[in-house]
């Protein structure tokens, strides 16, 4: 009796460490198949558009170039906030995905942390993108990738309430016809403007057009140019000219504000060109004016393909293929089309204009536009842009004065660069 | 009776270990020491799930969030390894940061004032429905909504509700002639918003606790009481609150170790802004971490940390507490 319980016991125990060392090995394979996969013919592709399932027109594209490469593709698709973590943690895991498609501005992280190859060493050809939409991918002279299109910020304004306030939208041509124009929208009882103040990037990325339209610069925060740009937003709010809840709204709330018909102006981007065209009401696009007139220059929106590090260096081939197929002229042109972004190549942007005029205004400013990273800010712009969206929450809310708010900005980002 | 209980098995296992020692049955005892062994070995292998379990998601994540805020990680660093220790660097940069006041302050307002209320109106609510009225438990079964509500739909309904410009809230202040309030969009009021939408959302879990605890409150003494002719108050405060202390000490440590850490519900509706001023050291060591281009994982981590170490001090409060209680 008691020599089969112990029996028992020790088959228990022997199926037990079987379990422990089954889920072990389970996990060792599961890992070394997502690095090996490379003579079955499988390539990983990582990108930031959730939005689209396996029959839209992007998945279509991502296995025509597999078919063609003579591989099958895995595509995963993340919110473009998890992306730069969870590629990241791949990375040191050794588990990078061979395409990884990312928003600009992470390039320059990810290349500092040695993730990204350059295009150099990948012979990716980068000839055809126009220079400025390049600069957002470039480090310390080399380049991690190629942008798939861009889009950018302009402003869409609401036809109907500009004629009943009498304002031509042709005569905005700078910061004080802008401001005279809000002022004749508030008279007749709607709201003026609305844009995304919030204290994340995407509140950096918004002012910026203010910010580098009366001639500022991201290196020196406090600048009598930059406590103009602060000045005209604080002002705006302080008016009544820009709704309060700015401070809080992401760019899709700042639309949605839009999108309900009782203000004029929404700073906003290319991609809500479709929802403005299924709208309730006629609109029109200016280029974000400068402080003294022209075209004020944009950040840079949009997404690089990039190929990130692998250990089997082999790899690199076929991926090139890849990437170039992804990016060629009439498969990038509908990859924008479907995206509403504009393309980073003249060919691209020739074929748009003729066929998508609406696009003209962001063609427009897509040419004026740099990278937030470019000047070979890199790594450093993530400091700098959250000392200047910390100074924008504190002037807009009156908490400081856009000067003192400046130059807080100013010495947090020196003393955070150090 | 337990302890008497373990005093006998003890004698009873030494006992066997002198009839082990006798030369006469040495043959035996060397095949009872193998039957204990392989049953010690079963024992081990009984517990190995649990223990693996235990190691792989706590004990390891800790020793790595400890490890990533005692070293100078950057994002090189973190993908290939090589980060130099730099001891409690992170500490003292994290501690010399001007967040750290408004996080440190804003944390213990949160935590305190939440549990406060939910606790307050818990109770009032566990009391008011122990009183078993027609559709009482339809109502308190809808009281339990809060609860139930993914955070991400409280805290956007909620941000909406509050919204300066088309908020219901405000719309409401507009229809009693006040003034509206820029609820999440004022540093003096957003720390606000986010209690009273956290407050909103911990009075079910308290009313739940609480009540089930009154259950259990035996009904003669209430007999009894209201034959001495008490008046309400006193039913509530001489029987009903004194009764409860250990499920109202059970209910606020649970509400307070949840609350320390509470991040959805600021990080949707304010992000912590704007400038800090809703920030605590759960949004903050998320904004470190995550929230920004260019992680910093060794701030975040010790910020985290931190967190870690509250929780911990309220846990041995606790254990004094009871431990008294018991003595």
């Amino acid at each position: 009796m008691s020599t089969t319980t112990s029996a028992r016991r020790r088959l228990a125990a022997a199926a037990a460490l079987l379990l422990v060392a089954g889920a072990a090995t389970a996990c060792s394979t599961s890992t070394n198949s997502g690095s090996s996969s490379a003579a079955s013919g499988t390539y990983t592709v990582w990108d930031p558009y959730p939005q689209f399932d396996n029959s839209s027109a992007w998945v279509q594209l991502l296995d025509k170039c597999g078919t063609s490469a003579g591989v099958s593709i895995k595509r995963t698709a993340y919110d473009t906030t998890q992306l730069t973590s969870k590629e990241l943690l791949a990375a040191q895991q050794g588990v990078s995905p061979d395409v990884l498609i990312v928003d600009n501005p992470v390039v320059s992280t990810l290349a500092s942390a040695g993730v990204l190859t350059t295009t150099a060493q990948t012979n990716l050809s980068t000839t055809a993108i126009e220079l400025n939409l390049l600069g957002a991918g470039e480090l310390n002279g080399q380049t991690y990738g190629v942008p798939i299109g861009a889009n950018t910020l302009a402003l869409y304004y609401n036809k109907n309430i500009l004629t009943a306030a009498g304002v031509n939208p042709t005569s905005i041509t700078n910061w004080a016809t802008l401001t005279a124009a809000l002022a004749k929208v508030k008279a007749i009882g709607k709201s003026g403007i609305t844009f995304s103040a919030i204290g994340t990037e995407e509140g950096s990325f918004q002012f910026e057009p203010w910010f580098w339209g009366a001639g500022a610069n991201l290196t020196s925060l406090d600048s009598s140019q930059a406590q103009a740009a602060l000045g005209l937003w604080t002002g705006w709010v302080k008016d009544g000219y820009a709704p309060n809840s700015v401070l809080g709204d992401t760019q899709p709330d700042n639309w949605q504000t839009f999108a309900a018909g009782d203000t004029a102006f929404s700073e906003n981007g290319t991609w809500e060109l479709s929802a403005a065209q299924k709208g309730t009401f006629p609109f029109g696009i200016i280029n974000i004016p400068a402080e003294n007139g022209g075209a004020a220059p944009t950040p840079t929106g949009g997404e690089f393909v990039t190929i990130p590090v692998q250990s089997d260096t082999a790899r690199y081939a076929t991926t090139e293929k890849l990437v170039s197929c992804l990016t060629d002229a009439q498969n990038a042109y509908s990859t924008d089309t479907t995206l509403s972004y504009v393309g980073a190549t003249s060919a691209v942007q020739s074929q748009q204009a003729q066929t998508v005029p609406a696009l003209d205004p962001w063609i427009t400013a897509v040419h004026t536009a740099k990278g937030r990273t470019s000047d070979n800010l890199g790594t450093k712009y993530p400091k700098i842009s959250q000392a200047l969206w910390t100074a924008i929450q504190a002037s807009l809310t009156g908490q400081a004065s856009a000067s003192s708010a400046l130059s807080t900005a100013q010495s947090s980002a020196q003393s955070a660069l150090g | 009776m337990n302890d008497r209980a373990q005093t006998l098995d003890r004698s009873v296992r030494d006992r066997a270990g002198a009839t082990r020692v006798a030369p006469a049955s040495g043959l035996r005892a060397s095949s009872r020491r193998s039957r204990i062994r392989s049953s010690q070995w079963a024992a081990w292998a009984f517990l190995a799930p649990l223990v693996i379990y235990l190691l792989a998601f706590y004990a390891y994540p800790m020793y790595r969030n400890l490890d990533l805020s005692l070293r100078n990680y950057t994002v090189y660093s973190f993908v290939h390894g090589g980060a130099p220790f730099t001891g409690f660097a992170n500490y003292t940069a994290v501690f010399h940061d001007p967040t750290f006041a408004t996080a440190l302050v804003n944390t213990l307002l949160f935590t305190f004032v939440s549990l406060a209320f939910q606790f307050a109106l818990g109770m009032a609510l566990a009391v008011f429905f122990a009183q078993n009225f027609r559709l009482s438990s339809t109502l308190r079964a809808l009281f339990l909504v809060p609860w139930l509500l993914p955070l991400i739909v409280s805290a956007s309904t909620w941000a909406w509700m509050l919204d300066s410009g088309s908020g219901v809230v405000n719309y409401f202040l507009h229809f009693l002639g006040l003034s509206p309030v820029n609820w999440l969009t004022s540093p003096h009021w957003s720390l606000v918003s986010v209690i009273i939408a956290n407050i909103w959302i911990g009075i079910p879990f308290n009313l739940v606790l609480l009540y089930s605890g009154i259950q259990a409150i035996p009904a003669t003494l209430y007999e009894a009481a209201a034959l001495d002719g008490v008046n309400w108050w006193q039913r509530f405060w001489r029987i009903t609150f004194p009764l409860l202390r250990p499920v109202s000490a059970v209910t606020l440590m649970l509400g307070l170790v949840y609350t320390l850490k509470v991040f959805d519900i600021i990080w949707i509706m304010t992000r912590g802004g704007p400038v800090d001023s809703s920030t605590t050291f759960a949004t903050w060591s998320y904004q470190l971490g995550f929230g920004n281009l260019l992680p910093e994982f060794g701030p975040g981590a010790a910020v985290g940390n931190l967190l870690v170490v509250m929780a911990l001090i309220a846990g041995l409060i606790y254990i004094r507490l009871q431990r008294r209680q018991h003595a």
